[in-house]
């Protein structure tokens, strides 16, 4: 069960707003890089966030770039999962693969600052502020394993490999 | 039931009858890295404790993003890549060398198989036959190590061009038409495969432009069939033996439909900061240019520095409006320069950048300032994209490009061609 309050992004946060390429220079220093997330679109966001916060945005979260760097700093800035109507694929599995949970539901029904409880298992957000449950989208059953044990590199570590 | 490109070739790639929606384990052919992910994916293959590298000689590391490097902590992240090549034997192309999704088809990818890079353009190599897609640092740093990868295979829509195109329109104008009918989330997870009249007349170069843009819809790869063209262009590049003649089954189940009539389009221009935010450049007239880009993995190859060139011939850029110009590869440096286009650009007040990805991801070599708006040739124009969010930039053809730089304003190249 995670719990934390959720920061609302609008459609098509592109990894180049999570993390802008004049940064650049600053993707072997994470650290310093994370200390930056999404300032372009909401300057406050890195020194507001706390850990166990949730991102809910809109539409194709993520879009863009490769750069895994973008879900990273989320990660190190503290958020525990990013909830979303949809996610753009690369982003998708970057989040996945860093341990990152991204989950599709409607955030319509969540507004900036609304307290949310996530139940992974039972696959339901519920919105403790306006007392709405929002059913999670389908995750497919090679990503949750990979979740479930951290992100690909733990997963690779144990079993070596993507059969096992 | 029949199959559809995507479904064919990782049919044949896992020796399993796949289907979309099917999870697959492929076979990597080729994985590649560049300057920008490359050094968090060494890092992770470092944590992961792999010790192998599956296939050397189809492990690629490119220097283009941040090429020559502009600062100390880049230049530092040049020498973990060269380091890391030498001791594994992996493929380097350093600084001057071109963006990575040219001389991947310059040199690497062939009909039928699994391209992964890190860098969400790799789909370029469709225009190929080839399954090409990006994925992030720690996905192919695990694919450089295991030689293989994890897929869904993705549903396709089927895009259909028949007609011609006229003058002074192009595979470019096709593309920015294309995602914004469907959205920049219009085909994610998605499959684009291209077919008609107009896609087997279309040169190499105009599907290279079109496959590398499928990702802006947010599709998983933009598939084009085989054909003379695919034949004579592995040719050209000394690897005939590798064509293979692909095409998806007739009746192959495409989840989408969309037709287009090549014929009916006009140049047209992404506005800021999406790239389906698109008008015709002719709406467009008196939008000022500080700045035009003619270069990227989309629009840098000798045909489009060649249209750039037919244009400016002559003439001179406009006085407020500078023109970059970065060719996509050495070796379309070097042809440019034979065949007279660069002294042509010059003569017209280019700025000559050596190849690689120039100012197109914001990490040097024309970040714009605050107010300005760029017309560029590249695939996007998200909000500070070029290295100021401050900044505009319009996405359009090089004839689009070529033509705004003379008249300071975007302006449709028909006017001119
Ligand atoms: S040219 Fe631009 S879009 Fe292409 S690989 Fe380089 S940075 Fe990416």
């Amino acid at each position: 069960m995670l719990r934390g309050k959720a920061f609302k992004f609008e459609d098509n946060i592109s990894t180049d707003d999570i993390t802008p390429g004049r940064l650049f220079h600053l993707r072997s220093n994470l650290p310093e890089l994370a200390k930056h997330v999404l300032e372009d679109v909401a300057p406050s966001f890195g020194s507001m966030v706390k850990p166990g916060d949730f991102i809910a945005a809109g539409v194709n979260f993520g879009l863009g770039s490769s750069r895994e760097h973008a879900a990273i700093v989320l990660k190190m800035a503290g958020v525990e999962a990013i909830l979303a109507k949809s996610i753009a694929r690369i982003f998708f599995r970057n989040a996945v693969n860093v341990g990152l949970p991204v989950l599709i539901c409607d955030t319509d029904k969540i507004n900036d600052g609304d307290e949310l409880e996530i139940d992974l298992v039972g696959s339901i957000v519920k919105n403790l502020t306006n007392g709405t449950k929002l059913p999670i989208g389908e995750f497919p059953e090679v990503m949750l394993r990979i979740l479930e044990e951290g992100g690909l590199i733990p997963y690779i570590k144990k079993h070596g490999d993507f059969e096992s | 039931m029949g199959k559809t490109l995507a479904e064919k070739i990782l049919s044949e790639n896992s020796g399993s009858d796949a289907h979309a929606g099917d999870i697959i384990i492929a076979r990597v052919d080729l994985a590649f890295l560049q300057d920008g992910t490359g050094p968090l994916a060494l890092r992770q293959l470092e944590e992961s404790g792999l010790e192998q590298i599956a296939n050397p000689e189809r492990v690629v590391l490119f220097l283009d993003h941040a090429a020559p490097s502009p600062s100390l902590e880049l230049a530092n992240d040049h020498i973990i890549l060269r380091q890391f090549a030498r001791k594994s034997g992996a493929q380097l192309y350093d600084v001057g060398e071109g963006v990575c999704h040219q001389l991947v088809v310059e040199s690497y990818a062939n009909p039928g198989e699994v391209i992964i890079g890190a860098d969400s353009h790799t789909v370029t190599a469709g225009a190929l036959g080839a399954f090409a897609t990006g994925m992030g640092s720690t996905d192919v740093a695990i694919a450089i190590a295991l030689g293989r990868t994890w897929l869904r295979v993705p549903e396709s829509f089927n895009v259909a061009v028949s007609g011609g195109f006229t003058k002074g329109v192009y595979a470019k104008d096709l593309a920015l038409h294309l995602i914004g009918r469907l959205g920049a989330d219009g085909a994610t997870y998605k499959s684009l495969e291209f077919s008609g009249e107009a896609i087997a007349n279309m040169s190499m170069t105009g599907r290279f432009t079109l496959a590398n843009m499928a990702v802006e819809a947010g599709a998983k790869t933009g598939l084009f069939p085989t054909d003379e063209v695919t034949r004579a262009y592995l040719e050209s590049r000394g690897r005939s033996a590798l064509f293979r003649s692909l095409r998806p089954d007739p009746d192959a189940k495409y989840e989408r439909a969309i037709a287009i009539d090549a014929s009916s389009l006009e140049p047209m221009v992404s506005k800021p900061h999406a790239v389906d935010n698109i008008a015709l450049a002719r709406e467009l007239t008196g939008t000022k240019i500080a700045q035009v880009f003619i270069g990227t993995c989309t629009n840098g190859r000798l045909d489009d520095l060649a249209v750039a060139a037919a244009i400016l011939s002559g003439k001179r850029c406009h006085p407020k409006t500078r023109l970059l110009v970065a060719p996509a590869s050495r070796e379309v440096l070097r042809e440019a320069i034979s065949a007279g286009y660069i002294q042509t650009l010059l003569e017209a007040g280019a700025v000559l950048l050596p190849p690689g990805c120039g100012p197109c991801v914001g990490v040097h070599q024309g970040v714009l300032g605050d107010g300005e708006a760029c017309l560029s040739t590249a695939n996007r124009n998200f909000r500070g994209r070029m290295g100021n969010p401050e900044a505009h930039i319009y996405l359009g053809s090089p004839a689009t490009a070529a033509a705004s730089a003379i008249a300071g304003e975007i302006t449709d190249p028909r006017e001119l061609v």
